[in-house]
C-alpha cells in the first residue's frame, strides 16, 4: 500500500493534476439540489412534527394529512437530500481519487442528475395523492420503481467505470465504501420491489410476497437502507472528506479494511432486530439480534478510523468549524451505532419498539451523522467547485453548527423520555392488577415531547437556512468581513492580543 | 491479516475492481439469503389456523385506501405476546393473519394503538364518527381527520381486476369470488338485501350500510376492513385467553 492511496487527492500535487480535466458541473449540480431537498426534507419534517403536537395541521384535506406527508419528508431527507449528497461527494471524489473524469463524459452524468431530480418530484407528488406501495421508506409505486432502476444503473455504469478507466494502481478506500453502497442499494431495490402491478396503464400493485415474507424483506431492504445508504455510503464521504480537510491520512489501513469487509458482512443480517417478538419466527429475530450486536465492532471501528485522522491535528477543531461537523457527525455515528445494538437487544426492544424511542434513535443517526458530514462535506465543496479562495464565513459556520448541535440535543432527549415513558406507561399495572393507563393517555403524555421535538426541527431547520446564506454569498465571491479564527495555539494568541 | 498468509493480498482486491465487486456482492448476499430463503421454505413459518380467509371485496376495498392513507406509518397490526399488550389488544397476532396482506401491515410505530384486533371493538357508527373527526370521540387523540372520504363515492370498477392480480401472487380467490366481485361488494353496504351468498364465499365479513349514504363511499370500504380486523380466527377453539396469560 502507498501512501498515495491512502492519501485522497495526494496524487493531485504537483503537476499531475493538469493531466485531467475534472467535470465539475454535474457537481454543482449535485451539490445544489442536495442543499435544496434539505431545507424541503427539514421542513417537511418540522411541519410534520408540528402536527403530532397540534393536530389542527392536518388541515382536514386529504393531501395534507401526516399518514401522507411524512413518506415525503423521510423520501425528501433520505433520497433527496442524501441522495444528492452521495451523488455529489462521489461523483466529485471519485474522479480525484481515480485521477480520471467520469466515465460516459458530462452527459451521462447530468442524465443521473436530472431523472433523478424528475424521479423526486415525482414520488413526493404521488404520495400526496395516495399513490403508495404501503411500505416505509419503499413507498414509490412500481413505475416510479422502474424509473430509478434506470437511473441508479446509469449510476453504476458511470461510477464502476471511472473506477475502471482509473490511472492510479489502487482503488481508494472510499471508493470501497462507495462501490459497496451502490450495488448493494441496487440489489435492495430490486429486491424489496418485486410487484405485480393491477394494470398496465394504472400505478395500482400488489407486492408478491405477503404477510411474514413481505415484513421479512421489507425489513431486510428497511435497514440495510439505513445500512448501505446512509452508512456505507457516507462512510465514503468520510474517507475522503476527512482526510482531505485535516489534511493528514487515514488513520489506519488495516482497520479500514477489516471494518469494511466485516461491516458490509453483518448489516444484511441484522433486519429481523426491527421484528422482535413479531409473528416472524424466533430464528430470525434470534439471528437479527446477535448480528446486530456484533455490528457494534465494525461499526466502531469506522468511528475510530474517522476520528482518529485527526490525530496531531487536533487543534484544528478550534478553527475550523467545518472539521467540526465532520468530525461531530463521526462521534454522532458511534454514538447511535451503539444505541443501535443496544435496542436490537430483545428485551430491551420489547420496551422501545413501537415507541419514539426508535425515532429519537433514527434521528441521531439522520441528523447528528448523515446530515452533520453532508454538511461538512458541502462547505468544503462550495468554494472548490465555484473557485472561491474560501468560504464567505466560517463564523456562519459556526453558528450553524451550534444551533444545529442544540436542536439535535432537544430532538433526541425529548424523544428518549417520551420513548421510554410511553413504552412504560403501556406495561404499567395498578395495585389491583389493572393496566394503569389507557392508550389515549399515554398520547397526550406525549404532548410536551412533541413541541420539544418540533422546537429541535426548528433549530436545525434554521441551522440550515444559515448555511443557505453563507453558500449563496460564497459562491458570489463575498468573505465576511469578520475576527478569524486564530491558527497560532491559542495561548500566544492571547498574549499577542 | 489472515489473507495475507492465505498468499491472496488484499493488495490485489485493491487493483482489481471485478474482484472487489464479486467479493463484495457475495458478502452482502449470504445473509439475506440465509434469513429470507427458509422463510419460504419451512412449514411451521406460518402455522395452520382455521378462519383466514381472503378479504371480501370490500374489505379489500378499504385495504388499499388503508394503504393509501398510509394508517401504517402509525398503526401497528402485530400484538406481541406480553400480558399488557394481550390485556390491551387480544391474543397475539400469528403470521397467519396476515397471510393475504400485500404487503404486510404489521407497522413500526405505534402513535396511535394497534389495530390487530380492532375489528368489532367498536361500533360502525363509532368508527365512523372517529374517522370524520377523531376529537370528537376522543378528545385527546392526535389523528388527522378523514371527513372528506365519508362522501366520497368508491371507485371500484377495477375491483375484479384487482382480486385477479392478488390471486397471481398467491390469494386464493375463486372464479366465483372473482365473477361476483361487483356484486358482492354492494351486497355488503345492503343490509336489507340477500347476503348469504357473500356470507358464504366471505364468513364473518361485517354487512351493514356504514356510513348511511345510497352509494358505497371510500369510508364504508375502510370501515369494512376495520370492522374484519382480527376477527377471522375464532380463538376459543384453540386455548382459552386466561390459558395465555399464565
Amino acid at each position: 500500500m502507498t501512501s498515495a492511496t491512502l492519501t485522497p487527492g495526494a496524487a493531485l500535487g504537483g503537476q499531475r493534476s493538469d493531466e485531467v480535466r475534472y467535470y465539475e458541473d454535474v457537481i454543482r449540480l449535485f451539490t445544489i439540489a442536495a442543499v435544496f431537498w434539505g431545507v424541503v426534507g427539514f421542513a417537511a419534517g418540522v411541519f410534520i412534527a408540528l402536527q403530532l403536537a397540534f393536530p389542527a395541521l392536518n388541515l382536514g384535506l386529504e393531501w395534507t394529512s401526516f399518514g401522507r406527508l411524512r413518506p415525503v419528508h423521510t423520501s425528501a431527507v433520505i433520497f433527496a437530500f442524501g441522495g444528492n449528497v452521495l451523488f455529489a461527494t462521489s461523483l466529485y471524489s471519485v474522479q480525484r481519487t481515480c485521477r480520471q473524469f467520469l466515465f460516459g463524459g458530462e452527459g451521462l452524468a447530468k442524465f443521473v442528475f436530472w431523472n433523478y431530480q424528475i424521479f423526486i418530484v415525482l414520488a413526493a407528488l404521488s404520495y400526496a395523492l395516495g399513490y403508495t406501495q404501503g411500505k416505509e421508506y419503499a413507498e414509490p409505486e412500481w413505475i416510479l420503481d422502474l424509473y430509478l432502476t434506470v437511473i441508479w444503473v446509469t449510476y453504476a455504469i458511470i461510477f464502476i467505470g471511472t473506477v475502471m478507466t482509473r490511472r492510479e494502481s489502487h482503488i481508494y478506500v472510499a471508493n470501497w465504501f462507495f462501490l459497496a453502497f451502490i450495488l448493494t442499494v441496487a440489489i435492495l431495490h430490486l429486491g424489496n420491489n418485486v410487484n405485480v402491478p393491477v394494470s398496465l396503464f394504472g400505478m395500482k400493485s400488489y407486492t408478491v410476497v405477503s404477510g411474514v415474507q413481505s415484513a421479512m424483506v421489507q425489513w431486510w431492504y428497511g435497514h440495510n437502507a439505513v445500512g448501505f445508504f446512509l452508512t456505507a455510503g457516507f462512510l465514503g464521504i468520510m474517507y475522503y472528506f476527512v482526510p482531505k480537510r485535516a489534511e493528514r491520512p487515514v488513520y489506519s489501513y488495516r482497520l479500514s479494511i477489516v471494518h469494511f469487509w466485516t461491516l458490509i458482512f453483518l448489516y444484511i443480517w441484522a433486519g429481523p432486530h426491527h421484528l422482535h417478538y413479531t409473528a416472524l419466527p424466533d430464528w430470525a429475530q434470534t439471528l437479527g439480534m446477535t448480528f446486530s450486536i456484533m455490528l457494534w465492532m465494525p461499526s466502531w471501528g469506522g468511528m475510530i478510523n474517522g476520528i482518529m485522522t485527526l490525530s496531531g491535528a487536533w487543534d484544528k477543531l478550534r478553527t475550523d468549524p467545518v472539521l467540526r461537523f465532520l468530525v461531530t457527525s463521526v462521534a454522532f455515528y458511534g454514538m447511535s451505532t451503539f444505541e443501535g445494538p443496544l435496542m436490537s437487544v430483545k428485551p430491551v426492544n420489547a420496551l422501545s419498539h413501537y415507541t419514539d424511542w426508535t425515532v429519537g434513535h433514527v434521528h441521531s443517526g439522520a441528523l447528528g451523522w448523515v446530515a452533520f458530514i453532508s454538511f461538512g462535506a458541502i462547505y468544503f465543496l462550495v468554494p472548490v467547485l465555484w473557485k472561491r479562495q474560501q468560504l464567505y464565513s466560517l463564523r456562519l459556520v459556526s453558528y450553524h453548527f451550534w444551533t444545529a448541535t442544540i436542536g439535535i440535543v432537544l430532538y433526541i432527549t425529548a424523544m428518549w423520555v417520551s420513548g421510554i415513558m410511553q413504552g412504560l406507561m403501556w406495561r404499567a399495572y395498578d395495585n389491583l392488577g389493572f393496566l394503569q393507563y389507557s392508550f389515549v393517555e399515554t398520547v397526550a403524555a406525549m404532548h410536551p415531547f412533541y413541541v420539544i421535538r418540533a422546537m429541535g426541527g426548528v433549530l436545525f431547520l434554521t441551522g440550515a437556512l444559515i448555511m443557505v446564506y453563507n453558500l449563496w454569498r460564497t459562491a458570489k465571491g463575498d468573505i465576511r468581513i469578520e475576527k478569524p479564527y486564530v491558527t497560532a495555539p491559542h495561548k500566544a494568541a492571547v498574549g499577542a492580543a | 491479516m489472515a489473507e495475507e498468509k492465505k498468499g491472496l493480498s488484499h493488495d490485489t482486491i485493491e487493483r482489481n475492481t471485478l474482484l472487489l465487486i464479486v467479493l463484495v456482492l457475495i458478502t452482502v448476499s449470504i445473509g439475506g439469503l440465509v434469513q429470507i430463503v427458509p422463510l419460504f421454505t419451512i412449514e411451521s413459518t406460518i402455522e395452520k389456523v382455521e378462519g383466514v380467509r381472503p378479504y371480501s371485496p370490500l374489505e379489500l376495498a378499504g385495504q388499499d385506501i388503508y394503504f393509501r392513507e398510509g394508517c401504517y406509518n402509525c398503526h401497528s397490526q402485530m400484538i406481541r405476546p406480553f400480558r399488557d399488550e394481550v390485556e390491551r389488544y387480544g391474543h397475539y397476532s400469528l403470521a397467519a393473519e396476515s397471510m393475504y396482506d400485500h404487503p404486510f401491515q404489521w407497522g413500526s410505530k405505534r402513535t396511535g394503538p394497534d389495530l390487530a384486533r380492532v375489528g368489532g371493538k367498536y361500533s360502525n357508527d363509532w368508527q365512523v364518527a372517529h374517522l370524520v373527526n377523531p376529537r370528537a370521540v376522543v378528545p385527546e387523540s392526535i389523528m388527522p381527520g378523514y371527513s372528506w372520504m365519508k362522501d366520497r363515492p368508491l371507485k371500484y370498477a377495477d375491483i375484479a381486476d384487482r382480486m385477479k392480480t392478488l390471486r397471481i401472487v398467491g390469494v386464493p380467490y375463486t372464479d366465483e369470488q372473482i365473477a361476483s366481485a361487483k356484486a358482492d361488494l354492494e351486497a355488503q353496504k345492503a343490509p336489507d338485501g340477500d347476503t348469504s351468498a357473500l356470507l358464504k364465499r366471505y364468513p364473518k365479513a361485517v354487512v351493514a350500510n356504514f356510513t348511511g349514504n345510497k352509494a358505497v363511499t371510500e369510508m364504508d370500504a375502510l370501515v369494512a376492513y376495520l370492522q374484519v380486523l382480527g376477527t377471522m380466527v375464532d380463538f376459543t377453539k384453540y386455548q382459552s385467553p386466561k390459558q395465555l396469560l399464565q
